[in-house]
């Protein structure tokens, strides 16, 4: 049940981030300004940021009394102790490695490739669609394994904003704290070996796919 | 030779830190301020100790003293988790004393919003969540369970739990209002009165009693001892009083 729920979770969370990733970093790449390298500091911040920040920001914001509580409540979304909000905690933490990748990818796309397909006659969304992202497709899916892989393994802020309610927001990490924490380490173990092989596999395909992989097999 | 000097003040910081004993004291969460006040008033009164003050659930601070961290004293909120440090031969059983008593409350938001008066009002639809710490690692939600077995209402709680990390954090999610209702303890709810309202006392069917223990092994034994003295002494119970506790 914990690993089904993580797996939900990790899903949801590297999907919006593709989206939500790819678009900002498809923007900055091509953001010709002095404050892009700020913002894109700024977008990194869940990187660098204790977990704990994360969540309790998170709580803050999004909480039933917290700035944008009221209005979430209106909307009927609610995050705190929902898997949701478990969603919401992964999506910020995983966020920089999709984006990062996604901009290193686009950057390393020949710009002549573009103007050639403008000269063709595409537009601009086809020239995103249909030279862009298939020549940035690699190292988007390899920053998307990297994130699939970190919010598998997201616990801090998950824990302060989700909960630990065991069926509903209990994911892998927060189960086997839980776990430790009453002294069952035979449970925990079990757990630990789960999400170990299972974040070892989405590392060996993150590798696997990364830019600079076929050039290092290829002669 | 010229980490020379380097060296010697490396020597001085460690010798210095040797110097005044340091007394690790692991104290239950509920404890957190009762014990900083109990701390401050012991060292005023030893100046050679320095007390070290680890909070947080009881069975974390039991699985850390029985995996060998360096406390001396073990102050635990109910007997279950003593009981379980002495069958691991973690204490020293002869110095294991009650040294406090406390009350399970049931709270809820300041202005109550969803309206409970009982824990038979948990039992309403408008209550979808009600925080109390994790039976199988924190007393104060032993405590609730056994209270809420015994009324036959665990059932349709438990269902609603959300399962805190230390009484503190239940206290905390009431506090926020992300839940409706929760199970603290009378001196945790006391801490954020103007915060959250108590609109029950709710019989255990074990009385709260907090006992304290010598860590086996400890290397300051005699500290230790002498800081649990402090604990049960006239002096201890005044500040303990101060923050809710009763003579056990």
């Amino acid at each position: 049940m914990p690993l089904a729920l993580t797996l939900k979770v990790a899903l949801w969370a590297t999907a919006i981030n593709l989206v939500l990733g790819v678009a900002v970093a498809f923007g900055l790449a091509r953001w010709r300004s002095p404050a892009r390298e700020v913002v894109d500091s700024v977008l990194t911040l869940p990187l660098v940021l204790p977990p704990t920040v994360l969540g309790y920001y998170l709580l803050v914001l999004f909480g039933r009394r917290g700035v944008f509580g009221e209005w979430l409540d209106r909307l009927g979304i609610e995050l705190v102790f929902t898997w949701q909000g478990a969603v919401a905690a992964s999506t910020l933490v995983a966020f920089p490695l999709v984006q990062k990748a996604a901009r290193a990818a686009f950057e390393a796309v020949d710009p002549q490739l573009e103007d050639a397909a403008r000269v063709l006659g595409l537009r601009e969304a086809s020239v995103f669609f249909r030279v862009c992202l298939p020549l940035a497709a690699r190292g988007i899916t390899a920053g998307a394994l990297l994130a699939f892989a970190r919010a598998l393994g997201e616990f801090g802020a998950t824990l302060m904003i989700a909960g630990n309610l065991p069926g509903r927001t209990q994911t892998l990490s927060v189960a086997i704290y839980a776990a430790v924490q009453a002294g069952d380490d035979r449970t925990a173990g079990v757990m630990v070996a789960v999400i170990s092989v299972t974040c070892v596999a989405a590392l060996l395909l993150a590798g696997w796919l990364a830019p600079g992989h076929l050039r290092r097999v290829r002669p | 030779m010229r980490l020379r000097p380097f060296v010697a003040l490396l020597l001085l910081a460690a010798s210095g830190s040797a110097a005044a004993a340091d007394l690790v004291v692991s104290a239950a969460a509920s404890l957190t301020d009762a014990f900083q006040a109990v701390g401050k008033a012991y060292e005023a009164k030893h100046p050679g100790t320095h007390v070290v003050l680890n909070f947080a659930a009881s069975d974390v601070l039991l699985r850390q003293i029985s995996s060998g961290a360096p406390a001396d004293v073990f102050a635990s909120a109910d007997q279950a988790a003593m009981d379980q440090a002495a069958a691991a031969k973690a204490i020293d059983v002869s110095t294991r004393r009650d040294f406090a008593r406390n009350g399970l409350v049931l709270i809820v938001p300041e202005g109550d919003p969803a309206k409970v008066a009982s824990p038979e009002g948990l039992r309403a639809s408008v209550v979808r969540r009600v925080a109390y710490g994790d039976p199988a690692s924190v007393p104060a939600g032993r405590y609730t369970k056994a209270a809420l077995e015994q009324q036959g209402l665990w059932e349709s709680v438990s269902a609603k739990g959300v399962l805190a990390q230390n009484v503190r954090q239940a206290l905390d999610y009431v506090a926020r209002g992300e839940v409706e209702a929760g199970f603290v303890f009378a001196t945790d709810a006391h801490l954020m009165r103007d915060r959250v309202d108590v609109v029950a006392d709710v019989a255990t069917p074990t009385p709260v009693t907090y006992p304290i223990a010598v860590v086996a092994g400890s290397k300051h034994a005699r500290e230790a001892a002498a800081f649990e003295d402090f604990v049960v002494s006239a002096e201890g119970r005044k500040i303990l009083a101060v923050f809710g506790f009763q003579a056990p």
